[in-house]
């Protein structure tokens, strides 16, 4: 689904990502680990088309087809979602209006009809039931005023909304309280088939005591310099990240 | 000739059309000698510092039109609202189109300026209140010198208008520039509520200057919703004077959506004479190209316990510019007053300008004014967060430029003039998203 090759990409002159190779099938969990600073953040930053980067060398092919040149959107049509670290506030835009006006922004360049209304509340009763968000809060605008609980799971209500290809999780874990990442990771299994890929970006394990990855891949200084199953997680919460620093030096 | 001259060589011709032996017409002819002796604003004056005319002024416009123009309504559907039942008082170049319009004599007066001025049952209501509030400035000084028509409203005690009243001036281009000076007389008494919609509208490219004068007249307890819908074409200019009396416990609000038209003057003045008075003046300026809209208000706080709350939001684009000028007086008795003034902008090009200017004159001493005023940018994490959700840059920044202006719609009472704003908002901004927010 998801490949990613030599990947070279800089912030203001500052080189982030120095040749990351990944590659990611319909069907698998990644889980990107690694200290702060290594660029896991840019990672799905540039995968979700960020324009701030400079990407100067490497491709990255959604279903064989390079995207690297593709506007945030058009990524986005075809199928890429980022659920962000820090969602942003929109003052005076509802939860429901912004994920009408997505769903129908992301039907319109497929070539189909807005969404009918009543196929469009339903939907959206099944999938904040899903993520045990209050009806109340729809109506609210958007991410104003949440707590960070609020907003990570409002951002995988989107996810169940948009229905991805490849789901990128930046850090949803952070500033979750224990039953809201229950619920936030229940929502992530359910939506999982095997026709599409998440990408959880992470520094902890507790969430992949949920959402359980096929791979674990640790970022350093802007290469994958480790990867194994499920048990490196376990290996990365017991000792840190010091030995594997050591290890690719 | 220079059109200032023009102008008064040809009040003769208009003496001919209009009853010179009236006390009316002593007004107009004091105020042709203060326009004779003041002229036009130059950016000399503080007032119009930031608002040039000269570009306008240099048309050759035609002062009086003779001819009568009819025009189709199925031509100008699309300027009225016409998905509700309402009143409408319509012109065409200045004249009264009967067809066109929907009036009454019944127990309200809904019907036309040159009637009331010459027809004896009207007469006390002219004595009492025609020019009685319009200060007489360069250009409110112009428009009295030939004021003979416009719209003349009269509601009585106690009667709640059952329907709104649109009040629209069409300019057919008949003539290469054309300039008119409609005046507006809007008597609302004790108790009584109206909703009215108004409305300039050029029906061609040809220049037009309108120098338009509203009285307000708002008695005790009355209730007066007026909307300004000003997206008239881009070789149109305007000059709105419109002055309110307000008296105690009266309600008035003013809605202006400016985004059309080459040069536009609000020049919007608000009188309390009375206590508990709520004044609400709100505007939502979207422009582009050289547009350029200058908001200049003023409510002056007379007596004491009233409150006026001031909402202005303005987006501006490529090299259009806008002016907020908003001047809130509060006399030395006119305690506990509750003056609010907010003026929010964004620049969404580099070379846009806005002049931002609040002035507060405050004379008592337990008084809450405020006044808040800010120019920014669209968030750019913010449309990067809508793009990643599959919202394409155009879109997400009319999106995010309507929330911005969102709390100017929310007070609109008629839910189809809210409507046509915002579509023609979505218009402006050249997307078809619904923003039912």
């Amino acid at each position: 689904m998801l490949k990613i090759n030599n990947l070279h990409a800089a912030i203001e002159d500052k080189s982030i990502l120095k040749g990351l190779n990944l590659t990611v099938n319909a069907g698998e969990v990644h889980a990107i680990m690694g200290p702060n600073g290594a660029g896991k953040s840019t990672l799905a930053n540039i995968i979700a088309g960020k324009e701030d980067y400079e990407v100067s060398e490497g491709t990255i092919e959604l279903n064989g087809e390079d995207i690297s040149e593709l506007a945030p959107e058009e990524r986005a049509h075809n199928g890429v979602f980022l659920s962000f670290q820090y969602p942003v506030e929109i003052p005076g835009v509802s939860v429901t209006n912004f994920i009408k006006t997505a769903i129908n922004e992301n039907r319109k360049a497929k070539g189909l009809e807005d969404m009918p209304a009543k196929e469009m509340l339903k939907k959206i009763r099944e999938k904040s039931e899903l993520l045990e968000i209050d009806r109340k809060f729809l109506s609210r605008s958007l991410n104003e005023g949440f707590s960070g609980g609020e907003k990570k799971r409002n951002e995988i209500f989107q996810m169940a909304m948009l229905e991805p290809k490849l789901a990128i999780l930046d850090e949803t874990d952070s500033g979750l309280d224990i039953d809201a990442l229950r619920i936030v990771a229940n929502g992530v299994n359910k939506l999982k088939s095997k026709d599409n890929a998440v990408i959880v970006i992470t520094h902890y394990q507790r969430l992949l005591d949920h959402i359980i990855p096929d791979f674990v891949h640790v970022l350093h200084d802007g290469k994958i310099v480790k990867t194994g199953d499920a048990s490196l997680a376990l290996e990365l919460e017991a000792k840190g990240y010091d030995w594997i620093k050591k290890e690719v030096v | 000739m220079e059109l200032k001259e023009k102008i008064i060589s040809s009040y003769v011709a208009f003496e001919n059309k209009v009853n010179i032996n009236s006390a009316i017409h002593d007004i107009r002819t004091e105020a042709l000698e203060n326009f004779e002796k003041v002229g036009f604003p130059t950016k000399k004056l503080e007032a119009w510092k930031y608002t040039s005319l000269n570009n306008v002024l240099k048309n050759d416009f035609s002062i009086f039109l003779n001819k009568e123009n009819a025009i189709e309504f199925a031509d100008v559907k699309k300027y009225f609202i016409h998905d509700i039942d309402t009143y409408k008082i319509v012109f065409i170049d200045g004249k009264y189109s009967s067809f066109l319009s929907e009036t009454t004599h019944d127990a309200i007066d809904v019907c036309l300026m040159s009637s009331a001025l010459s027809k004896s049952k009207y007469k006390p209501v002219i004595e009492n209140y025609f020019n009685k509030v319009a200060k007489q400035d360069n250009l409110t000084s112009l428009n009295t010198a030939f004021a003979s028509e416009g719209a003349y409203i009269h509601i009585p005690k106690n009667v709640e208008v059952d329907k709104p009243i649109q009040v629209i001036h069409f300019t057919t281009g008949a003539e290469a520039a054309t300039m008119t000076q409609p005046r507006n007389l809007i008597v609302v008494d004790e108790n009584a509520h109206v909703q009215i919609i108004e409305r300039h509208q050029s029906l061609t490219s040809n220049a037009v200057l309108s120098n338009v004068v509203t009285e307000i007249f708002s008695a005790r307890h009355s209730t007066v919703d007026v909307y300004k819908i000003q997206n008239d074409n881009l070789n149109a200019s305007l000059v709105d004077n419109t002055y309110i009396d307000q008296k105690s416990n009266s309600v008035v609000s003013i809605h202006t959506f400016s985004f059309g038209g080459k040069v536009t003057r609000n020049n919007l003045n608000f009188y309390q004479n009375g206590e508990h008075i709520d004044s609400i003046l709100k505007g939502i300026t979207i422009l582009e190209g050289k547009q350029h809209v200058d908001h200049h208000t003023l409510v002056h706080h007379i007596e004491p316990n009233c409150e006026s709350h001031q909402d202005y939001k303005g987006i501006f684009d490529e090299r259009s510019t806008g002016v907020f000028n908003g001047k809130v007086i509060v006399n030395k008795e006119a305690q506990k007053t509750n003056a609010y003034q907010k003026n929010n902008n964004v620049l969404v090009s580099d070379r846009a300008t806005i002049n931002a200017k609040p002035q507060l004159e405050i004379f008592a001493d337990d008084v809450k004014c405020s006044h808040g005023c800010t120019i920014g940018q669209l968030d750019d994490d913010a449309l990067f967060y809508m793009q990643q959700r599959g919202i394409p840059k155009k879109e997400g920044k009319a999106l995010l430029m309507f929330a911005f202006a969102n709390t100017v719609l929310e007070s609109v009472k008629i839910p189809e003039v809210k409507h046509r704003i915002t579509k023609l908002i979505a218009d402006k901004l050249n997307v078809s998203i619904g923003f039912d927010l």
